[in-house]
């Protein structure tokens, strides 16, 4: 089995893994981080994005060899010990969320799309975010969130 | 001193979990820590629709290294049935297949990919029967999963053969995949003396409990089911949860180890039910002004292979049929049809918004025969005035807030304006059309059944004030869990920070109804309520006679009480009062009153009051290509005086973003084998951000308590909105009207997808060349 490292939330980890898991499978059932989840098995929902070098990646469509060597940043690397990013904030202050289940994927994404769009219009963020799916919240409260979280980041 | 707690009713507080969804320590059942020893399970399912079958060969399969356990209908120790309604609803196909994806086998083994290996080596040879896999076959063949149910007002034919104008229509209305984001999830662990305690991702413990006990041949307590939360329910985790829950623990049983069934997105999506499709047929009879005189109305609903809930599916299509309309003379027949698809099953609205849908098409047809326009019709049919307030079903409205709804909603979305506008714009507008509409709903709440109408739940204070709260509902992110704690904080007074509420067990709290019905927080609430109340007097009791003051000198204040001149803080009489052998734990129990409802004659009044809302949509589609958009919604729901406004407008928006998907871009399609095509986010369109009306415009209706004795007079808010959506469905449809001079009935079924609109679009310049 090869060996797979990377710094995951500022931590080098290390794992002798199938060459055949995904990014996912190994940050979920190898490092426990189980805050990035799985929604559609298939690389379309968004549930399960996180950031390899800054950049956000639906990781079920990565394998973790792919992320060797690579910085991963999970939902669970965003909070300042008890001081949450601006973007966690913002979605607890504009209740951007229900079930809760395609949050931390929809923050990855929206914190990735803020850094490329430092002041993004409704419709910037509208657009930007399809990628993700949310069947609770109908998103209204998420575009708002967004929004406000650019303001301060 | 501040003297309001943090977190009574009708504030607009976070939900609980909030911190926790956004850094991902809220856990769901796939996130739990694997005990040593875990299996996961994969389902071998029947690929075709209806067969026989002959011979099943697990030797292959049982020979993958790392498979543990194989269970097929054979191997259950109890009784293979899983009924929620009736009887004789087989959890693992039993010599027969009924649809394709039917599970007949499930393996459990080290890995997953060991499982789902060893389920495709699964080797069956199936004998073919002929299936029944629409609608239409199963009315000619007269297969119903259950009696055909029958609610009737009046002498609907004379008042037919009486009317001044009569005309018939057909509409039919497509399914709906619920596609929570955390896909149905089971864990299984045995326990001593042969019990079972099962995590499941459940909308109803109590049935998966009683599910799983069947099925090992169990009493009811040796099983315990526990949900802390779910990745969303919609419906979709009521009966069908047992499916996966059973298996769970079939295989648990079998290998003695602990089991974790997750069915990935895929096979939940060919293997649990989801909304009925429908076709509806109609004869109406109106008079000039549009007014309803009679109405024979057949919903046919595409049941799947057995009924599940299907027969209370149509009872309350049946109840809804009249939406906000007074109908004399009526006959509504419900066809429950038994068809080799998947079984359908709960979906937000429970039928509601297939009669919904039905009565407002036949708004659509009057108006178009009398080239009136519909609002007008609508308003000429509404409830209200002497005699015409009682529903079909035997009703009487007595809260009826459908005047003051559409008054104040057409003037919040100005909507005389915008229809002079549109029109104005349709008329130089060659290739886009607008439409507009406003759609009024009603809908009623409790469940049909009446002994369902009960919950229970249970209190604990502990002596340094913190406060535990159990009850029967369940969390599928609805807020639930919030509400029914703002209600325990606001009894004692105290900041709901004191209170813990934790996962719903069928250990803590028996004999459950699902969270289901809209019903969660009016059911819950109250049973929480009292529980805390008697604790709260007992407290009261005691603090009089310890301190020697009448009991009205005994005030609950915020955080603290206030005994005679003496404050002491909540936590210090809590220890006070279990120093002196008082009990500080208590259950509730509530039911809900006034309620009956014959199933028999589908009369009576089974609802304990209606709840109100509208919406004004306002679409545009491209006459080339069928494509639409939604341009603007505004919305006004009644949530009477509500528990927590920001959790209401979270479901209405929410709800409305998912009845827009079942009416526009939601599509279910079957292939000629009875396959279902569209099985994953890839072919199956689900609104994503950019399906949002750019203005959305959301309001709570202001001042409106409800008129029944609810819990803090507010109203359950789970599923109407969902309907409010039908608002999107009728501007594209008067959008498609335009393209005729709205003088024919546009031929658009649902959802509205493109090829829909363009067809119906297609078929008006036919008409009308």
């Amino acid at each position: 089995m090869p060996t797979v490292s990377m710094t995951v939330n500022g931590k080098t980890v290390s794992r002798d893994v199938e060459a055949r898991t995904l990014l996912v499978q190994f940050l979920r059932e190898h490092l426990n981080l189980t805050g990035t989840h799985v929604g559609c098995d298939t690389s379309q929902c968004g549930a399960c994005v996180v950031h390899v070098d800054g950049r956000s990646v639906k990781s079920c469509t990565m394998l973790a060899a792919q992320a060797n060597g690579a910085s991963v940043t999970t939902i669970e690397g965003l909070a300042q010990g008890d001081k949450l990013h601006p973007m966690q904030e913002a979605f607890r202050e504009h209740h951007a969320l229900q079930c809760g289940f395609c949050t931390p994927g929809m923050i990855m994404s929206a914190i990735d799309l803020v850094k490329r769009n430092p002041n993004p219009s409704e419709e910037t963020i509208r657009h930007e975010l399809e990628g993700n799916i949310c069947r609770c919240t109908g998103y209204h409260n998420i575009v708002k969130a967004v929004k406000a979280a650019a303001a301060n980041m | 001193m501040n003297d309001m707690p943090k977190g009574g009713v009708r504030q607009a507080l976070r939900h609980d979990s909030a911190v926790k969804h956004v850094t991902g320590e809220a856990q769901y059942i796939d996130d739990m820590p694997e005990l040593p020893g875990t299996l996961h399970a994969w389902l071998a399912t029947s690929t075709k629709a209806h067969a026989r079958i002959l011979r099943m060969d697990l030797s292959a399969a049982l020979a993958l290294p790392g498979v543990a356990a194989i269970v097929t209908a054979r191997d259950i120790p109890g009784r293979n049935d899983i009924a929620p309604i009736l009887k004789g609803e087989p959890v693992l196909a039993d010599g027969v297949v009924e649809h394709v994806g039917h599970p007949f086998a499930a393996v459990a083994a080290e890995t997953m990919e060991t499982a789902r290996r060893a389920a495709s080596l699964i080797e069956v040879e199936y004998e073919e029967l002929p299936p029944i896999l629409s609608i239409e076959q199963a009315i000619a063949e007269q297969a119903f999963v259950s009696r055909v149910l029958t609610m009737q007002r009046g002498d609907w034919r004379e008042g037919l053969r009486q009317a001044r104008h009569r005309r018939t229509g057909q509409l039919e209305i497509g399914g709906q995949d619920h596609f929570y984001l955390e896909s149905q999830v089971a864990l299984a662990i045995p326990q001593e003396d042969g019990d079972m305690l099962v995590h499941s991702s459940t909308q109803h413990p109590t049935e998966v409990q009683h599910g799983v006990a069947t099925l090992l041949g169990l009493a009811n307590n040796a099983v315990t089911v526990e949900c802390r939360r779910m990745g969303g329910g919609f419906g979709g985790k009521e009966s069908q949860a047992t499916i996966i829950a059973g298996i769970a623990a079939l295989l648990a049983r079998r290998s003695s180890r602990p089991v974790k069934l997750r069915l990935v997105r895929d096979d939940d999506m060919i293997v649990t039910g989801k909304r009925h499709d429908f076709l509806i047929r109609y004869e109406v009879g109106f008079d000039d002004e549009g007014r309803i005189e009679a109405i024979d109305m057949e919903l046919a609903a595409r049941c799947g292979n057995v009924a599940d809930l299907s027969p209370a599916v149509l009872t309350r299509a049946l109840c809804h049929m009249d939406n906000c309309y007074f109908l004399p003379a009526v006959r509504a027949r419900g066809l429950p049809c038994r068809t080799n698809t998947v079984s359908n099953t709960a979906f937000r609205g429970f039928g509601g918004p297939q009669g919904m849908l039905a009565i407002e098409a036949v708004i659509g047809t009057i108006a178009h025969a009398l080239g009136r326009p519909a609002d007008q019709v609508r308003a000429a049919n509404y409830y209200g005035g002497a005699g015409r307030d009682v529903t079909p079903y035997g009703q009487r409205i007595r809260d009826n807030l459908i005047p003051r709804i559409t008054r104040e909603i057409a003037a919040q979305a100005d909507y005389e304006r915008r229809r002079r506008e549109i029109d104005a714009f349709n008329a130089t507008s060659p290739v886009i059309r607008k439409g507009l509409a406003l759609f009024p709903l009603k809908f009623g709440i409790s469940f049909n059944l009446p002994t369902l109408n009960q919950a229970g739940a249970l209190v604990h204070v502990y002596t340094d004030g913190s406060v535990h709260l159990n009850h029967g509902g369940t969390e599928m992110g609805q807020g639930l869990f919030t509400k029914v704690a703002q209600v325990v904080a606001e009894v004692f007074r105290i900041d709901i920070d004191h209170i813990k509420v934790s996962a719903a067990s069928t250990a803590k709290v028996p004999n459950t109804s699902a969270t289901a019905a809209s019903s969660g927080s009016d059911l819950n609430g109250m049973a929480a309520m009292q529980a805390a109340q008697t604790i709260k007097n007992r407290m009261i009791s005691f603090a009089a006679e310890h301190f020697g003051v009448l009991p009205e000198q005994v005030e609950f204040a915020a955080n603290r009480i206030i005994v005679g001149n003496r404050t002491l803080a909540f936590g210090e009489l809590a220890h006070l009062a279990w120093a002196n052998r008082i009990s500080l734990s208590a259950t509730g129990f509530y039911r809900t009153p006034e309620i009956h409802f014959d199933l028999e004659r589908m009369q009576g009044e089974p609802f304990y009051y209606f709840t109100y809302g509208a919406c004004v949509a306002e679409a545009a589609i491209d006459t080339l290509t069928g494509e639409s958009r939604i341009l603007r919604a505004d919305i006004l729901q009644d949530c009477g005086s509500s528990l927590n406004p920001a959790i209401d407008m979270g479901q209405i928006e929410g709800g409305f973003v998912q009845g827009m998907g079942w009416l526009t871009c939601e599509e279910l399609v079957w292939d000629a084998t009875g396959a279902l095509r569209t099985h994953a986010p890839s072919t199956y369109k689900i609104p994503v951000s950019r399906d949002l009306p750019p203005v959305f415009n959301v309001r709570i209706l202001e001042d409106a308590p409800n008129r029944a004795a609810t819990v803090f007079r507010s109203k359950g808010i789970g599923e109407p909105p969902l309907m409010l959506a039908i608002a999107t469905w009728l501007a594209i449809r008067d959008a498609v009207a335009s393209v005729g001079g709205h003088r024919h009935a546009p031929p658009l079924d649902a959802p509205a997808t493109p090829e829909r609109i363009l067809m119906a679009v297609e078929a008006l310049r036919k008409g009308a060349g």
